[in-house]
């Protein structure tokens, strides 16, 4: 692999993603002070809203310590350098908070669909452009594509006035191969200023190494958590991600010992458990599974006595996707239903 | 004297047509058109080979038939941005509007909510809110009726195959509309909606949750019981409608887990979010017909000219 002199922008996913892990309970003085940190170690762009995205607070994902509007209002006025992104699900987010947060200062929307459906996403996208936001479209679960079906579903978003591309890794699922395959195919055939994106998560060990099989095939920009704390076995972990970039002489911009500190002093004295792969996290990689859906299935397993692993793997037979968090609870009163034990 | 109503049918969709089939074999409504803007559209053609009027024209290509045709209800399938002025067209000449877009300019319809009482009023406007929230908005209302819900979530999720592109363009409508209505029907305090488009192959049945958060600890048993009476009500016009699990009672929090399987006349039937979207629209023009028949309202005068 020569990614030397290769440009790369990463994008930090701890205060959005990592909300995930933290049951959305990030207090706003932990927000600031990770951000702060970031910013200083050269972090270009720093994502910031419930785990969900804007308008994720609910009984399904679960009710924030705070809301989108006090975290994003509490992080943007601090930031000297770094930009600020928020994530928007259509079908849980509207366009009046994508306004919201365009009123409060975010310079980036990455509006979200499942990896066949973008068309869900023109009037979030279409808005974000007319309000010349830096504006992405977010293709979430792409191993459930093929290819061909991901490059059609980003021409779409790119139609409707996207900038930059995600191919979104959101189970863990992939490897290497699989991430060259599709960001090459994406860089081959959209627009050549359209920038291309991946987000990785850890469920098979794999983040580090699927994100620069994706540099190395064409993706500008990187997703990674600081100490890799994100949705399951957490996201590409960034301190570990620069220093392979330090070694590979990739154009990234951050300073590797304050990403470091910043992760072993301030990220994981927050974690309320550890962020590595486990049976479970690691079930949700090797079944194909929504990253996110990880603390509810421990949840279901102790209140309803079945397996997480046996409700993981479950839903994946069931071709789930992203939001779904309600089949984990309706799933496990089935199955403990069927086993007599209710 | 025949009974039945006459209506048309805006929009030769997914719904239109599935409404189509269910109306031919309704006793108190007749269908007699159907309006599109294709005339070599597949919903038109369908509509003309099962003997039905059509016009490619919209919907004023119908108003000079009106009259003479004797068309009393109108059900709206197309979307949001138009509906308005079809409505208004229609409801001057004395159509009473049966809204299936999220447009909601008239009052939400839930029929075992709601429907009485707008037949009652005779509402030339009526909205039939959003596939999810006819699946979800009676089991909110089936526990806002045992105690007050300070909350009300619902999540729907549809089969890909099921979503059409109106919903896929409008999906902030969905959710917009669907959290009003499951506070002004669903008696919520506060209401939130949110939706699941899932491509698995084969398609899912249309499910919802829905969860509701109660002032102070839920009657259990008097919340299981209106449950499962308003599931036997929504029965009544969706035989499909199911309580897979729930209600589940977690502190303050009550969860209803519900599937909904169509009837299969027009689409197949894991596109419950269209049946019960038919089938509650024609479920309440049925209502107006029936009260129109006992005499206990009297249709709109015809407001042309002509008439007078």
């Amino acid at each position: 692999m020569n990614i030397k002199g290769k440009k790369v922008v990463l994008h930090d996913m701890s205060l959005r993603d990592g909300m995930h892990a933290k049951r959305h309970q990030i207090s706003l003085d932990q927000m600031v002070a990770v951000a702060t940190g970031l910013d200083e170690a050269g972090m270009p762009l720093i994502e910031v809203t419930h785990g969900d995205g804007l308008g994720g607070t609910s009984v399904n994902y679960g009710f924030p310590a705070h809301s989108d509007e006090e975290y994003l209002s509490a992080v943007i006025p601090k930031m000297k350098n770094a930009k600020v992104s928020a994530l928007l699900l259509p079908g849980i987010g509207t366009v009046d908070h994508l306004r919201m947060a365009k009123d409060l200062g975010v310079n980036t929307i990455r509006v979200a669909a499942h990896c066949t459906e973008a068309d869900v996403t023109e009037q979030h996208i279409g808005l974000a452009a007319k309000l010349e936001m830096d504006t992405v479209g977010f293709l979430m679960m792409s191993h459930m594509a093929t290819p061909e079906k991901i490059v059609e579903q980003a021409r779409l978003m790119e139609s409707y006035g996207a900038n930059c591309i995600y191919c979104t890794d959101s189970a863990g699922y992939m490897l290497p191969d699989e991430v060259t395959e599709k960001i090459g195919l994406l860089r081959a055939e959209l627009n050549p200023n359209t920038e291309i994106g991946f987000h990785g998560h850890h469920n098979m060990g794999m983040a580090v190494a699927n994100s620069l099989a994706a540099i190395d095939a064409g993706a500008i920009r990187i997703d990674g958590s600081v100490a890799g704390l994100g949705a399951g076995a957490g996201n590409t972990p960034l301190e570990v991600l620069v220093a392979t970039l330090v070694r590979l002489e990739a154009d990234h911009g951050i300073d590797l010992y304050k990403i470091m500190d910043v992760a072993e002093d301030l990220v994981v004295p927050m974690m309320d458990q550890p962020i590595r792969v486990d049976r479970d996290a690691l079930t949700l990689g090797y079944a194909g599974v929504y990253s996110s859906f990880l603390l509810f299935a421990k949840r279901a397993e102790a209140k309803y006595g079945i397996q997480a692993r046996d409700i993981l793997v479950e839903l994946g037979h069931r071709g789930t996707v992203g939001g779904q968090e309600d089949m984990i609870e309706d799933l496990a009163l089935t199955m403990a239903k069927e086993k007599g034990l209710i | 004297m025949n009974k039945k109503l006459k209506a048309v049918i805006i929009g030769p969709g997914n719904i239109g047509t599935d409404l189509l089939m269910k109306m031919k074999r309704s006793e108190w409504i007749e269908p007699v058109w159907m309006v599109g803007i294709d005339s070599a559209s597949d919903g038109l053609t369908r509509a003309r080979e099962m003997g039905i009027k059509t016009t490619a024209e919209g919907v004023d290509g119908l108003l000079p038939h009106i009259i003479e045709d004797d068309i009393r209800i109108a059900f709206d399938a197309t979307s949001a941005y138009v509906h308005a002025e079809n409505s208004r067209k229609l409801n001057e000449l004395g159509v009473i509007m049966i809204d299936l877009t999220p447009a909601a300019i008239g009052p939400f319809c839930v029929p075992p909510v709601n429907l009485v009482q707008h037949a009652k009023e005779l509402e030339m406007n009526v909205n039939m809110v959003t596939c999810g929230g006819q699946a979800t908005i009676p089991m909110v209302a089936a526990v806002s009726s045992v105690q007050p819900v300070e909350y009300g979530e619902i999540i729907a999720t549809v089969s890909s195959k099921s979503a059409g592109p109106g919903t896929r363009k409008n999906i902030d409508e969905f959710t917009r509309t669907t959290a009003s209505a499951v506070e002004k029907v669903g008696g919520a305090e506060k209401g939130k909606a949110i939706i699941i488009i899932n491509p698995a192959e084969p398609p899912l049945l249309m499910r919802d949750t829905v969860h509701c958060l109660t002032k102070g600890q839920p009657d259990q048993a008097a919340i299981t019981a209106s449950v499962l009476a308003m599931v036997k009500e929504v029965q009544k016009y969706v035989p499909g409608y199911r309580l897979v699990n729930g209600p589940v009672f977690d502190g303050n929090r009550v969860s209803m887990f519900m599937e909904v399987e169509g009837l299969g006349d027009y689409l197949p039937k894991y596109s419950g979010n269209l049946d019960i979207m038919t089938a509650a629209g024609l479920r309440t023009a049925e209502m107006f017909a029936e009260e129109a028949n006992n005499g206990n309202i009297t249709l709109p005068a015809r407001g042309s000219v002509e008439e007078i």
